[in-house]
């Protein structure tokens, strides 16, 4: 394998950069015809190809680009839900030009939106560069904003715009602190530009002005935490989830909240690596902690089904702030767990929510019900899915929980009791609603499904897996990345 | 030359965000279109100081983006989009200027406690600059807050970016890479909220974000 891949006349991490950027272009510029889907298909494949190529072979970090085993997690998982979402979102987009909802300009612009999301979500999580990283980061609010408002509704503009204002004071912040990081480093390390490569960066930190360092990261903090979607900054994420096409929102949970989580890490190891800086995790336990509860409560009130699982995001998002909030080896491998977890169970739920709102022509809870009679394996994966959700055993999400439930217990089990109630308060909303949807009488259209099962249905099953046997050498990276974060 | 070089930096740090002030009392749309554009030509100054002071060529070039495009094509774009929306007149604003203003100074006070405690040890240059620099962004996004006019929020915005180049500019040395992307992303951010705008003019008739809360409440 490695002899092989030396053979590649690039090096597969600036591939699994480029191809998206390409792909991008050329979707944008050729004619929208049935074939772009595909094409978006076979350009997600290819980048997941080439990021799990990146778990053999690395290459030495660079100024502009590093892989380590921390972020080559995040690259893996985030390109793997990029493509198992295109092939949702081919049969998606193909009925929504059906009935008219989009047309075939729009579909250029959608698919070309698409692969540059890709394109800078890679480049964010392989940056070395807390700058370029920066900057991947604010590319990737912009080209979802677009794609949120693609509808042109009252609903999808006022959805667009919250988004674009909200997204943009947090890339404010976050470039502020990214700036006040440089400052504090800037005398140990020297004027220009390796003060603000990452590799340098973490080696050196020990010698860095320690007070700047706590304000940056609070800074960082509140900026890239309005992207992961922590309450109270959460307002821009269910509105965003809700009026977009579904597609967008499987990315938004599945992959964008992981790259602003992504980044908000990198920062934590920075400021661990300087022993004399404010311990960051009570701030992100606390934030954590209050986007789970508030979440939990946020759930009984929801009429539309989309805005429900949004703010189902926000409190797994919470969980795992708080879980890497927590630090050490067992909650950091929880919420690394966790987060892999949450983003496959989410990004299915969505396919499947997709479907149902195509097959129903509502968005509205009250008006879909008893989708296990109406519609068997849509309802039956609807069911595992928000079981999986709930964390129900002996699915994935039931082992992650447990894990940093009972890691809290054993360390702070004051903290543990919060805990505890935020987690039961989201599963008691979600198994109300859940009963109306799948079970009761059936309403509305009984429409078969056009779309494709299998995206969902994959991502299900990997959920299942994982919770019955993880594969051990995971298992290893997961322990090893877990160490690493501190 | 080492204490002149200080106090005119000083001086044009403070001046900004002392217009960032002016913007927070304007009341009519041209009178706050203005105000920005003067608080481009400050920022545009500022950089140039910083540009000679340091001896870094390339702050030059953000001091010239800042004054083209911040402080003269912007400025004149949002006048024209002013005039054919017709939205000129008083602006509305969350609670009194008096209670906005009061909340300004705090702000002010408190980025100046938090910054020259935490940069102590930085070279004076850049830590009173990243003092004001940081004044000026939590006097933009109090603008925001308090504004319920989608163009004076975006006004806010590019006052809280003019913060931000500010603070970049006053970090000596900071690669050029970062800034030409600031420049580059304000730009794409007024496309994109241009395009907005027109979409909410087509479909609300109103530019004031009133228009969404009401339709909002209306649907629940």
């Amino acid at each position: 394998m490695t002899s092989f891949l030396a053979l590649l006349p690039f090096r597969p991490v600036d591939a699994v950069i480029a191809v998206p950027a390409i792909a991008a272009l050329l979707l944008a510029a050729l004619p929208g015809r049935r074939w772009s889907a595909r094409l978006n298909v076979a350009a997600s494949l290819l980048t997941f190809l080439l990021a799990t190529t990146l778990l053999v072979e690395r290459p030495p970090a660079g100024t502009y680009l590093f892989v380590d085993d921390l972020n080559v997690v995040f690259v893996v998982l985030g390109t793997f839900v990029g493509f198992t979402t295109s092939v949702f979102s081919a049969s998606y987009i193909a009925h929504e030009i059906e009935i008219g909802r989009l047309t075939q300009g729009h579909l250029r612009f959608y698919h070309g939106m698409y692969q540059a999301l890709g394109f800078a979500m890679n480049l964010g999580l392989l940056a070395d560069n807390i700058g370029l990283m920066w900057v991947a980061v604010e590319l990737a609010t912009l080209t979802t904003v677009l794609m949120v408002g693609i509808y042109r509704t009252h609903d999808a503009l006022e959805a667009a715009w919250k988004y674009f204002i909200l997204g943009s004071v947090g890339i404010a912040l976050a470039l502020f602190g990214t700036i006040l990081v440089y400052m504090a480093a800037q005398p140990a390390i020297g004027e220009g530009e390796k003060a603000m490569v990452w590799t340098v960066l973490v080696a050196e930190a020990a010698k860095f002005n320690p007070e700047l360092l706590n304000v940056a990261f609070v800074f960082l903090m509140l900026g890239y935490g309005t992207k992961v979607g922590l309450a109270p900054l959460h307002a821009w994420l269910p509105d965003a989830h809700a009026e977009g096409p579904t597609p967008i929102s499987a990315v938004l949970s599945g992959l964008l909240l992981n790259v602003a989580l992504y980044a908000l890490l990198r920062f934590k190891m920075l400021l661990a690596a300087n022993p004399q800086t404010v311990a960051p995790g009570p701030l992100m336990v606390t934030l954590g902690l209050v986007s789970l509860i508030f979440a939990g409560f946020m759930l009984y009130r929801r009429r539309d089904i989309k805005r429900l699982f949004a703010y189902s995001s926000i409190e797994h998002m919470g969980l795992v702030t708080f879980a890497f909030g927590m630090g050490g080896p067992l909650a950091n491998f929880a919420g690394l767990l966790h987060m892999t977890m949450h983003s496959l169970t989410k990004s299915a739920i969505f396919f499947a929510v997709g479907q149902i709102a195509q097959v129903k022509g509502t968005q509205r809870l009250s008006e879909i019900r008893g989708l296990t009679q109406s519609h068997p394996v849509l309802g039956w994966s609807l069911v595992v899915g928000v079981a999986a959700i709930a964390g129900l055993p002996p699915l994935g999400i039931f082992m992650s929980e447990f894990l940093i439930v009972s890691s809290t217990f054993a360390r702070q089990p004051l903290l543990a009791i919060p805990l505890v109630f935020g987690l039961l308060v989201a599963f008691g909303a979600l198994v109300l609603r859940l009963t109306d949807v799948a079970f009761g009488e059936p309403e509305g259209s009984t429409a078969p499904v056009e779309a494709t099962y299998l995206p969902m249905v994959a991502h299900l099953a990997l959920v299942a897996t994982a919770g019955l046997w993880l594969p051990p050498p995971l298992v290893v990276w997961f322990q090893h990345v877990a160490r690493m974060l501190g | 030359m080492g204490h002149f070089a200080l106090d005119l930096a000083h001086l044009l740090a403070g001046g900004m965000v002392l217009v960032s002030f002016m913007l927070l009392y304007q009341n009519r749309m041209f009178g706050l279109l203005n105000v920005f554009a003067l608080h481009a030509l400050v920022l545009s100054a500022s950089v140039a100081w910083q540009a000679w002071v340091q001896n870094a060529p390339h702050l030059y070039v953000t001091a010239a983006i800042a004054l083209v495009l911040k402080a003269i094509v912007i400025p004149l774009a949002l006048r024209r989009m002013v005039i054919r929306l017709e939205i000129h007149r008083t602006i509305e604003t969350v609670g009194g200027i008096g209670l906005t203003m009061l909340m300004g100074i705090a702000l002010v006070a408190l980025s100046l406690v938090v910054m020259l405690q935490a940069a102590a040890e930085a070279d004076p240059l850049a830590r009173e600059d990243v003092a004001l620099a940081l004044s000026v962004i939590l006097l933009g996004l109090l603008m925001m807050v308090t504004r319920y006019n989608a163009v004076s929020q975006i006004v806010g915005f590019m006052s809280l970016e003019n913060g931000l180049i500010l603070a970049a500019a006053g970090a000596k040395g900071m690669p050029l890479v970062v800034e030409i992307s600031i420049a580059f992303s304000v730009l794409v951010a007024f496309i994109v909220i241009g395009v907005f705008l027109f979409r909410i003019r087509e479909r609300f008739d109103s530019v004031d974000t009133h228009a969404l809360d009401d339709y909002r409440e209306g649907r629940q």
